[in-house]
């Protein structure tokens, strides 16, 4: 099962105005840390946050709305937030921790659970774990070089990144929208992506991500018992307008389709490290 | 069995029965070992079942040269840790309990922590004895597991400037499974000593492989030397002395601070990767 388990499938988006103004597809992830922040399941949540520096986000604890609003939109650049774990326990005290990431980030956190060797007290305090779809990430110079080589935009004159229909959009602050084929942005992918198996966060409570939706909407899956109940009491307060994911082309085929191509990906650089004699994750 | 923040406090025959029926068969536990043969009868089996069930895993901890951290860590289990000293029989410990002598019997499961002082003959026949007599071997802690901050020992200390040399249990007898990280975490020692009682190979599985030399160049050596990493800053995190700086997606270690703890290569999740299943099963409770 490439997807991983879930209760529910559907494509979303938020019905907040604001949300929609400065989140990257459907707002789902903003409006269900805001939601949970309200409702008391997080006390606050480790999210991206843009620095002085454009398009290098720094881990960043978020205890109120407005900083998640703040912090909304995709980077497509590697922030290491499981750094923030930590620092949210320990310098925020807080008891309940949120966290929006992609795979890797969302295993890290769970195999942390499992085997907290350096986490003390740690385990139980992750509240809430919502999981974006992935498929590869890049360092930052990578994004830069990609932006300011391939679409030939000045980094600091970007105002919105996305993949989409396999094209990389950049929209410059003056209105100016470049595509270029997502291929000619693999020579900058870090190496270790290569090996992950896994598009959809699976480990995470509830995943979303453009893919298998669309523009201006953003497919749901909820996983766990924390991640249905968040998501069906945001329904039920109206935050979001739902409707069923297109099973064609475009939607569950896919999804189903690139989880696959991901999954198939990790099984094959696994097999050529070996042949060449290096060693994969134990 | 479920990680034990997850459980539900229960009566000491359910435990003991909960981690006996819990543990996977051998043919699941993907081990290279073959499958014992069966040669028990049922009736004999179960009899022999009812009689573990009464007899509780003997369990014994001993402390070499470390500061007992990893101790106070096992104690820092707080709402089960009563539970958790119930579940086994408790044979050897200087601190928690005043038991002065290693028993002569066959122990269970021996938890040792601290480095080994190779000039301190008491520790050299102690941790020989204690090998010899024990089934598994649980080196808690970056000392016993690594060497830790011991290492950095050059001796000439008063009162004892012949005590030079302080190595990691593994250098001289075998460890079974090897807990990283100075203290190493409340949590993990639970889990590791329910699992050892329950004979839970898939969770001790990976921490065989843990004991040994550890340093954050490990990051640099097996993790981005190997092409694995992946910038999510899991080492910064457990990194008990903030030696790791995560710049522009990567981990920097700064080596006057690494006490070689084997922390930050242990919580890597490119380290070792527990599989979907277990982790679906114990942290996430989906079937």
């Amino acid at each position: 099962m490439v997807l991983g388990k879930y209760s529910d499938i559907m494509t979303v988006k938020t019905t907040d105005k604001t949300l929609q103004k400065y989140s990257q597809d459907g707002g789902i992830a903003s409006a269900l840390l805001i939601h949970a922040l309200e409702t008391g399941v997080i006390e606050g949540a480790i999210v991206a946050m843009p620095t002085d520096e454009p398009w290098n986000p720094e881990p960043y604890v978020a205890t109120t709305p407005e900083e998640i609003v703040a912090a909304a939109g995709t980077k497509y650049v590697l922030c290491p937030l499981n750094n923030a774990l930590k620092i949210a326990a320990r310098e925020n005290g807080l008891d309940k921790i949120g966290m929006v990431g992609m795979h890797c980030l969302t295993y890290a956190v769970r195999k942390m659970q499992l085997y907290p060797f350096g986490a003390r007290h740690l385990p139980n305090k992750m509240a809430l774990l919502i999981g974006i779809f992935c498929t590869e990430n890049f360092s930052y110079t990578g994004i830069k070089a990609i932006v300011e080589e391939l679409h030939k935009v000045n980094i600091e004159h970007v105002q919105k990144m996305d993949v989409s229909k396999g094209k990389m959009i950049v929209t410059s602050n003056m209105g100016e929208r470049v595509e270029v084929p997502v291929k000619l942005t693999h020579n900058y992918v870090q190496p270790g992506c290569y090996i992950c198996p896994d598009l959809t966060a699976r480990t995470a409570d509830i995943s979303t991500g453009s893919i298998g939706s669309p523009d201006g909407w953003s497919t749901v899956m909820p996983r766990t018992k924390v991640g249905k109940d968040l998501f069906q009491s945001a329904v039920d307060m109206g935050l979001f307008e739902t409707k069923p994911i297109d099973p064609g082309k475009t939607g569950m085929e896919m999804l189903t389709k690139l989880a696959q191509n991901k999954w198939d990906r990790s099984e094959k650089t696994r097999a050529e490290r070996a042949e060449i004699g290096l060693p994969n994750p134990f | 069995m479920s990680p034990f923040w997850k459980r539900e406090k229960k009566s000491d025959a359910e435990n003991i029965a909960e981690m006996q029926t819990a543990s996977p068969p051998a043919a699941e536990a993907k081990t290279d070992a073959a499958p014992p043969e069966i040669t028990v009868k049922p009736a004999e089996a179960e009899a022999e079942v009812k009689e573990m069930a009464a007899a509780k895993p003997k369990v014994l901890t001993a402390v070499m040269s470390g500061c007992t951290g990893c101790l106070i860590s096992l104690t820092d289990n707080y709402d089960i840790l009563l539970d958790l000293l119930d579940a086994i029989d408790y044979r050897y410990e200087t601190t928690l309990a005043d038991v002065r002598q290693i028993p002569d019997d066959q122990m269970d499961i021996a938890i040792v922590h601290g480095s080994i002082c190779l000039q301190d003959k008491r520790q050299v026949d102690d941790i020989r004895k204690i090998r010899q007599n024990s089934t598994f071997l649980v080196a808690m802690g970056g000392c016993a597991g690594s060497g830790c901050v011991t290492r950095f020992s050059v001796g000439g200390q008063s009162a004892t400037p012949s005590h030079e040399s302080f190595v990691p249990v593994a250098n001289l007898v075998k460890v079974d499974f090897a807990l990283p990280g100075c203290p190493t975490g409340p949590e993990v020692i639970a889990n590791t000593i329910l699992a050892a009682v329950g004979a839970d190979l898939e969770y001790l599985k990976p921490l065989a492989e843990l004991a040994g030399f550890a340093c954050g160049c490990d990051l640099l050596t097996k993790i981005i030397g190997n092409g694995l990493c992946i910038g999510c800053g899991t080492c910064a995190m457990a990194c008990p002395t903030r030696a790791i700086d995560m710049a522009y997606g990567r981990p920097h270690v700064n080596q006057e601070l690494c006490i070689k703890c084997g922390a930050c290569y242990a919580q890597c999740p490119r380290s070792f990767e527990p599989t979907f299943e277990m982790i679906e099963k114990r942290v996430m409770g989906v079937e």
